[in-house]
């Protein structure tokens, strides 16, 4: 028991960004990292903090000087000892809840030799690779259903790729919600009980305490009725219509009580016209054929989706199960509640029609209608209209001439805004494929730094002519520019801390994402550029 | 020593020329032994952004680091302040950091200072090449501003004098969302400049939490506000005592239960009541990386640096902004004097009054003293009764004339607000 007290104040924060079952989503999260420089020991770092269940590290170097410079997770006594080991006693210090072991052995040979090892883990992260050791990783990961992001520090510039094959978010957690209200559709409970409040009749004091809800639904049926159906369209029409709500307001001696309630309304007056839609994302989750085809083997988010649309033709005729919440309006407490009440109820019944749509899909599916619980399926009304949906295309899809999106590439190396970071994209492949001609980095002697460069520019170029990229001479039309090659060279793939701080700490907040299944994961290579201070993300 | 080679990847940046680098930029090893021996950086505040900035400055070269809080570790810091340790709880901050920076990273001297940055006089601040803020509160920050920007000068032409520039990093977290921003008192916006910036907090009427609550928040501020004054006059009300936390919560509970109000949790309680703005640790290192690159890049100008402020977004993907925001012309923190319009005939006690209902330097102001170059023309305290006299006087008696720039000072502020007089000629325009 003094456990648990302890774990949740000691996870109090986490706990209010993700709540209960994120942060037991993360204390189940086994995680493996590949390669522990700065790059990987502060991306677990990050995560250990939070309190995972595990972690395992998979290194084969022994730790020399220059770690030291760049890696807080290790220690002087440490040099020239094992730097899995040594990485992995400094992490355990930070969570003792958290178990820690290590493999002493290269990345590159554990997956070639027993690439069934990354089965049992949740998530893999995989550091500096080159781009052929990340395409295999990949391959290895997605067989066996493990998520993975792939990371790189490299001089100035940083690497983020999650890759999972789908991902699937019901709490996406946007930073602005809409209040769905129904001020201009009420169902006949809430029309009913905006009909039982007599404004004429209420005295001074609850007249000032009706929710502003009830004052919209009232004024938006009055407009009806006088508008031949229709809601306040123009300007115009839109000022009358709040010249209608100000016109109920008390008076005495002609000069209008302050009233709170109509200040609210007329702030919330667009509520009534525009209420909230069906976003493009979500609407291209209800179209997907994933949610067309429900199958043994469907995930319920699909099953769910299935259902969510069948409602939505059906009995939401066009709406989505309310949501239930509303914002806190000024009322009195008993009115406010009364308020509350009608619109959870009505929540209540959609999601229960939701349901009886989802039992009936499973069954059709030859799967047992039981298995979905009640309390998943509120869940998931309750956040249906913010669905959100992720698929990472493999790295060998993204890498391969054939497959890749060279449009797409194309078009951000000569967007003004995207043409800098794609182009360190291009030379970060391209520095990956100078290594494997050359058996080192650019630059990585000082008297052949220019060398290199040019060097690094034709790999680029080559890089550019396989996709069918031309005229990357270096002209403004879609090159990389001579400043950045010069850049790329001049840090030898040098792991800065601080890079490697920035990039492991964006692929901790991933992590949280990919295990938690709330907020949005980054759909394709993030690249962070510290030269600029600017990050893009690029699905090519 | 064993360790030849250890700074490796931070000479490539340091040593070598390269394309994309500040004004002025120089490779050579003197810089890295610039920094390990001569620059001298302050992180103000070791909590969630300072553990990270000390860790961070430390790996870039920086050997010689101050560090200040005032606060003492608790156990829901432990999510994120990862130089602390479960029985480190209730010991100094700053000292434990410290310590721990410079057992991990041999040749770092971290000195450690546990107190208020108020309490530090002027002088402390001024050795310091560099200011890091890891702070979470705006009013920490405007004093920190205000510290940096007393030590500016302008010359003659109203262009800042550059040996006068406290340059500052400053970040801030909340959730997956941070920023990241450089301040250069006189050259980029100080924190008076975009106040704007920061969202002024939730406050509910006193009434509705009184008579119409409708939410839990509405019945823990009831009991926070209240009750506690009401039947526990005796005590102060300490938001880190867990007893009077509780207390806070059982009342709040009863008047929900009374209201007939659902979802009150002591997680709410606590979260309501102390505001607490929820911090994880991968924002803080994201947030104080950056931040450490920007003071490298301010110190050794080995790469291009941010102008000025740079947001990261991490709910819905990764989204981020770097923008120049513009300084305020009229700032009457950091500018070379905020033009103020008066009739040369206003009395000095007019003046005073006028300054005080003005909008925007009023905010900054509550008794204030006026003194104009070395005189003293109005000092509250001891110097009063030898300056009342002035009060009387018309202020074209009391500076040269047009464009004469008068130092305003008050306690609200750490540095005189500098304000540039400029007559409006018709005399007895001022109202009075």
């Amino acid at each position: 028991m003094a456990v648990v007290a302890d774990k949740s104040k000691r996870y109090d924060r986490g706990i209010r960004v993700w709540g209960a079952h994120g942060q037991e989503a993360l204390e189940a999260a086994r995680v493996c990292l590949l390669n522990a420089g700065p790059t990987g020991t502060e991306t677990l770092k990050n995560l250990v903090l939070g309190g995972i269940h595990s972690f395992t590290v998979v290194d084969g170097a022994k730790v020399t000087p220059a770690d030291l410079g760049n890696n807080f997770l290790l220690t002087a006594d440490g040099l020239a000892a094992s730097r899995a080991q040594v990485a992995t006693e400094c992490l355990k210090e930070l969570n003792e809840s958290v178990a820690g072991s290590y493999v002493e052995e290269s990345p590159r040979s554990l997956m070639n030799s027993n690439p069934d090892f990354f089965r049992h883990f949740t998530l893999v992260i995989a550091t500096q690779l080159s781009e052929a050791g990340a395409v295999t990783i990949d391959k290895i990961c997605r067989q066996h259903g493990v998520r993975l992001l792939l990371l790189r520090s490299y001089g100035l510039l940083g690497y983020v790729r999650p890759s999972v094959p789908e991902q699937r978010i019901v709490e996406s957690k946007p930073d602005s919600k809409v209040d769905d209200l129904r001020l201009s559709n009420p169902w006949p409970e809430l029309e009913a009980y905006a009909a039982s409040i007599d404004l004429a009749g209420a005295e001074d004091v609850l007249h000032s305490h009706i929710p502003y809800a009830v004052l919209l639904i009232k004024a938006a049926q009055q407009w009806r009725q006088e508008h031949d159906g229709q809601l306040p369209g123009s300007c115009a029409e839109r000022t009358a219509f709040k010249d209608l709500l100000k016109s109920w307001q008390r008076h005495i001696d002609g000069i209008p009580l302050e009233e709170e309630n109509f200040t609210e309304a007329v702030a919330n007056a667009h509520k009534v016209w525009a209420p909230p839609t069906v976003s493009s994302e979500l609407r291209a989750i209800l179209e997907d054929s994933c949610a067309a085809h429900i199958t043994q083997q469907s995930p319920s988010f699909w099953v769910l989706v299935a259902a969510l649309k069948r409602f939505i033709e059906q009995e939401g005729q066009g709406q989505l199960p309310l949501e239930g919440s509303i914002p806190d309006m000024h009322a009195s407490t008993q009115q406010y509640l009364e308020l509350q009440r009608i619109y959870r109820a009505k929540a209540d019944a959609d999601a229960a029609a939701v349901e009886a749509h989802a039992r009936n899909i499973l069954e059709a599916a030859g799967r047992d209608p039981a298995s979905l619980p009640t309390s998943e399926v509120k869940h998931f009304c309750k956040h249906a209209r913010y669905l959100r949906l992720v698929r990472c295309r493999s790295l060998a899809e993204e890498t391969e001439p054939a497959s890749c999106r060279a449009d797409s590439l194309r078009a951000a190396l000569s967007s003004e805004e995207t043409a800098a970071n794609a182009a360190l994209y291009v030379l970060l492949r391209a520095a990956d494929r100078f290594h494997a001609t050359y058996q080192r980095y650019p630059g990585s002697f000082d008297s052949e730094v220019e060398e290199d460069a040019a060097l690094l520019k034709s790999q680029a170029n080559a890089l550019l002519a396989e996709c069918g990229i031309s005229g990357a001479g270096g002209s403004a039309a879609g090159g990389v520019s001579d400043d950045l090659v010069g850049e790329v060279c001049r840090c030898a793939a040098g792991e800065l801390h601080v890079v490697a701080a920035v990039v492991g700490a964006i692929a901790a907040q991933e992590a949280i994402k990919l295990l938690t299944g709330q907020f949005v994961p980054v759909g394709g290579a993030l690249v962070y550029n510290a030269m600029a201070c600017t990050t893009s993300v690029f699905a090519f | 020593m064993g360790l030849e080679g250890r700074w490796r990847d931070i000479d490539y940046l340091l040593t070598r020329q390269g394309n994309v680098v500040g004004p002025g930029f120089e490779p050579g090893p003197e810089i890295r032994e610039f920094l390990q021996n001569d620059c001298r950086v302050l992180v103000v505040g070791a909590g969630g952004l300072g553990c990270e900035l000390l860790k961070d400055l430390a790996l870039s070269g920086f050997g010689n680091i101050d560090v200040i809080d005032m606060d003492t570790i608790d156990v829901s810091n432990l999510n994120r302040q990862f130089l602390f340790r479960m029985h480190d709880v209730g010991r100094s901050k700053a000292e434990i950091a410290a310590q721990r920076i410079m057992q991990r990273i041999p040749g770092v001297s971290v000195t450690a200072h546990h107190c208020m940055i108020q309490d530090k006089p002027l002088d402390f601040y001024q050795q310091f090449h560099v200011i890091v803020l890891g702070l979470d509160s705006l009013e920490a920050r405007r004093y920190m501003n205000s510290v940096a920007c007393s030590f500016l000068e302008y010359d003659e032409d109203g262009q800042p004098d550059l040996s006068t520039i406290k340059p500052m990093v400053d970040g801030g977290t909340e959730g997956f969302k941070g920023h990241a921003r450089v301040l250069i008192p006189g050259v980029t916006p100080c924190f008076e400049c975009t106040l704007w910036l920061f969202p002024p907090q939730t406050k509910f009427p006193l009434c509705t939490l009184a008579e119409t609550p409708r939410s839990p928040a509405h019945c823990i501020e009831y009991a926070k506000i209240i009750l506690w004054p009401k039947e526990r006059s005796d005590d102060s009300f300490d938001a880190d005592c867990e007893e009077h936390m509780k207390w806070v919560y059982e009342k709040a509970l009863a008047r929900a239960a009374e209201f007939g109000i659902q979802g009150m949790t002591y997680q709410l309680t606590q979260g309501v009541v102390k505001n607490i703005i929820p911090a994880i640790a991968s924002t803080n290192a994201i947030v104080a990386a950056q931040c450490t690159l920007e003071a490298l890049k301010m110190v050794t100008m080995c790469s291009t640096g941010l102008n000025n402020y740079m947001m990261y977004v991490g709910t819905d993907g990764v989204y981020t902004l770097t923008t120049p925001y513009e300084r305020d012309e009229k700032c009457p923190i950091c500018s070379a004097g905020v033009s103020y319009e008066v009739s040369p005939s206003t009395t000095l006690q007019q003046l005073i009054d006028g300054l005080v209902a003005d909008p925007d330097l009023g905010k900054h102001l509550s008794a204030p003293s006026v003194s104009y170059g070395s005189t003293n023309l109005y000092m509250r305290g001891a110097l009063e009764g030898q300056t009342r006299h002035n009060l009387e006087k018309p202020i074209s008696e009391l500076v040269d004339g047009e464009g004469s720039v008068i130092h305003v000072n008050d306690r609200k502020l750490v540095s005189a607000m500098k304000v540039r007089l400029k007559f409006n000629g018709t005399n007895g325009h001022m109202e009075t």
